[in-house]
């Protein structure tokens, strides 16, 4: 071989080698999971990579603190990830894409996200297509079916309200000897899943949140007392400050708990880590004198606005939300699904256990049941402003340090200042 | 060296490594040669202090500068440029109060609740950190069984990240931790720890003395191990009583060590966060918020982060700790004098 054939060999080999790597694009996605999407996510994405080999996406797992803590401040900071899976659409609006120019139906995403686009968007933009729903989520009990059958304690019918469920769960742990009769995650959102029963609106005709009214003054109210009457621990609800999330997921999973609001995205979790371990079943939501009503909620994927990339980044998210791959996603975690097309035909979820099946009915039930004001509350742009506000000083009133009435008073201050800190131009 | 009779061991001319170093060191000969002859022999202190000088006011100067400027600042944007101009609004929220010994009348009630906890929690920390490193040092000071072995136990801790500290102990203090499997075992009745306001008080001050008293007994022992013997031996002789010889000689000889140990206890008790964050998470309430925490939160836990309003906040704390610190230099200086 002489060199001039070493030197064509050299260049052709150099040509297959750099030519797919110059072309390639790498995105990332900022991720986080309660139960297995990870997983199926990542399978979905090699699927995606296997047929556009000129992508690559880059899953950055991250704790669920770190999406509503440090995302803000890396979009802010005009750096981040290309698309993210984030459950404050309100408060990233102002950072998310709007992919309808380089989605190949735009259409499509409107007829099965319409409504969830509109969380998705800032104030005024009627247009805008940012993302798509991983789950819609909706609240409500989980109860330890076990607890209530060694207690030889009835389950409360559908209609129950709040007060029956207190009365019965505290006598199952009284019998039973489970420290934590009736447990709430402690998250704003939550505690709306009492409120709004209770006939809390929150948001005024402008947009804006109002003062607390009647309806979230009694759900405070009952959260306190609930904590007095050894119904709920403080050990939830009184033990950390500030905005702190403290789940319970752990506590039931012990069985420590007859009664859990929590809500769907902890049945995947739930079916896989209780196992036999004892019997468990969603419960309709409790009524308040409002209605039988609990919070919406959700998590999506939005497409970041600094990104190089749109067009690729379109491309993956009209992969990611296509009906087929949707429906895969769903079934594989147990999701309730954000998809109205996929929604009205139904999901076969793979390897729910009965319970599990059993439990995602409900929740699926619960949807239809989700008064307006709930909706309006989610998608409000300031909701997580007024969420945190209340579980902050509504934890402060369980630990005994102020009244209700001061919490009222300190949550419509805390409110006020912060709707005109964001306000400032 | 030499004073021990054995001659200092010159580099041979002709090492290797002697060649390598003249020839590493002549490399700049020439071009130091020409900064001294521009900027004269005077100027060539600050050539030499420019590197130092530079990274502080890139790593702390300018940082500082920017968080004062941020906390004359509004909204919620991150670059100082996208953000309204407020002057001093941010501190007078901060300031604004009924009376300042009653955080709930104050506007930003965390803010000065922070400020209450980091109080009681730097007195007691500092008693109770001071107390045990001196007793500690005291004893491991005298010839006792595996001394260095229990030197080494009672440093270990300050090895360990705080955050893993923290979860060791919650573990330990839990429902159904270690802690509440002994007294149940024992008969009693579980105690909630973290749900009563002074019981998470006094497991913060024990956790961080826990976890730093071996770093303050080292420097205590050192100054320990620096008072003479032949006082001791003096006093012995003269059969002075042990209450006395600790009241009149070691103490007063310690007593710079001493000073040192407590302005250093309260500069870090004064910044505490990390593992009485993760420990007590700043509740029950808000009995255990400390300042710093209340910082982290304002400008980054909340929904609208008030990064203006946190720096304000940083700042006023930034003064306190500048305050101790020149408080330290001064001690330190007369030490020295």
């Amino acid at each position: 071989m002489n060199r001039r054939h070493w030197l064509a060999g050299a260049l052709v080999a150099a040509a297959l080698v750099s030519s797919p790597v110059a072309a390639q694009t790498t995105l990332r996605m900022t991720w986080y999971s309660d139960g297995n999407e990870g997983e199926v996510m990542r399978d979905l994405l090699n699927r995606f990579e296997a047929g556009n080999p000129g992508i690559k996406v880059v899953l950055d797992t991250v704790p669920f603190k770190a999406i509503n803590e440090n995302l803000p401040v890396q979009l802010a900071a005009g750096q981040g990830p290309d698309m993210a899976r984030i459950v404050d659409f309100g408060g990233l609006a102002k950072f998310a894409l709007d992919l309808r120019p380089h989605l190949a139906n735009a259409g499509y995403w409107e007829q099965n996200f319409g409504p969830f686009l509109e969380w998705m968007r800032e104030p005024g933009n009627t247009t805008a297509i940012p993302g798509y729903m991983t789950q819609l989520t909706v609240t409500g009990p989980l109860v330890n079916k076990t607890l209530f059958e060694q207690a030889g304690v009835a389950i409360p019918g559908p209609k129950a309200t709040w007060d029956d469920w207190a009365k019965v769960a505290k006598a199952v742990a009284d019998k039973v000897k489970a420290p934590y009769p009736v447990a709430f995650d402690r998250s704003g959102h939550r505690f709306f899943g009492l409120a709004v029963s209770q006939g809390a609106k929150m948001i005024g005709a402008d947009g804006l949140p109002t003062p607390a009214d009647e309806g979230f003054r009694r759900a405070a109210q009952l959260i306190v007392d609930w904590h007095k009457a050894g119904v709920m621990s403080k050990e939830l609800w009184g033990s950390v400050s500030g905005t702190a999330y403290r789940g319970a997921n752990e506590e039931f999973k012990n069985a420590q708990v007859p009664f859990y609001l929590s809500g769907s995205w902890q049945i995947a979790q739930f079916d896989k880590t209780v196992g036999n371990a004892f019997d468990w079943i969603a419960a309709p939501t409790p009524c308040g004198p409002a209605n039988c009503s609990g919070m919406p909620g959700g998590a999506g994927v939005i497409g970041i606005k600094a990104t190089k990339h749109p067009a690729e980044v379109a491309k993956v998210m009209d992969f990611l939300a296509s009906e087929p791959i949707l429906s895969e996603f769903y079934a594989r975690t147990l999701f309730v699904p954000g998809h109205i097309g996929i929604a009205k035909k139904g999901v076969a979820y793979q390897g729910a256990s009965p319970q599990a099946a059993a439990a995602l009915k409900v929740f699926g039930d619960a949807v239809a049941a989700l008064d307006p004001a709930a909706y309006r509350i989610q998608g409000n742009a300031y909701s997580r402003i007024v969420f945190n506000a209340a579980i902050s000083r509504i934890g402060q009133a369980v630990a005994g340090e102020i009244t209700i009435d001061d919490a009222i008073k300190r949550i419509d201050s805390d409110v006020a200042q912060q709707v005109a800190e964001r306000n400032k131009k | 060296m030499s004073q021990t009779g054995s001659p200092p061991r010159a580099i041979p001319r002709d090492s290797l490594a002697s060649r390598l170093i003249q020839g590493i060191a002549g490399l700049a000969d020439r071009p130091m040669a020409w900064i001294q002859h521009a900027v004269g022999g005077r100027g060539m202190a600050y050539v030499f202090l420019g590197p130092n000088i530079l990274f502080f006011g890139l790593f702390v100067f300018l940082p500082i500068g920017i968080n004062m400027a941020m906390s004359l600042t509004g909204g919620t944007n991150l670059f100082l440029s996208e953000r309204p101009f407020i002057g001093g609004d941010h501190y007078r929220s901060l300031m604004q109060c009924g009376s300042y010994l009653d955080p709930a009348s104050c506007r930003e009630d965390h803010f000065w609740k922070g400020v209450s906890n980091t109080l009681k929690f730097t007195l007691f920390q500092m008693v109770a950190m001071v107390g045990t490193a001196l007793v500690t040092a005291l004893v491991l000071n005298r010839k006792i069984r595996g001394r260095g072995f229990f030197r080494a136990v009672y440093f270990f801790p300050v090895l360990l990240s705080p955050v893993v500290v923290a979860l060791i102990w919650k573990w330990i203090l839990q429902r159904d931790g270690l802690l509440n499997g002994a007294i149940t075992l024992a008969g009693g009745e579980k105690i909630l720890f973290f749900v009563e306001p002074g019981w998470a008080m006094f497991w913060a001050v024990f956790v961080s003395v826990w976890a730093h008293m071996g770093f303050y007994t080292l420097i205590l022992l050192a100054g320990l191990q620096a008072i003479p013997a032949d006082l001791y031996e003096a006093a012995e002789m003269d059969g002075t009583k042990p209450m006395r010889v600790l009241t009149r000689i070691t103490l007063p000889l310690l007593w710079p060590n001493l000073v040192v140990v407590l302005v250093l206890v309260l500069i870090k008790a004064v910044q505490t966060f990390d593992e009485v964050f993760v420990l007590t998470g700043g509740g029950p309430g808000t009995a255990t918020l400390m300042v710093v925490q209340y910082i982290y939160e304002t400008a980054f836990a909340n929904q609208v982060q008030n990064f203006g309003l946190a720096a304000a906040a940083s700042m006023l704390l930034g003064s306190v700790l500048f305050a101790l610190t020149m408080l330290q230099l001064w001690i330190a200086r007369r030490k020295a004098a």
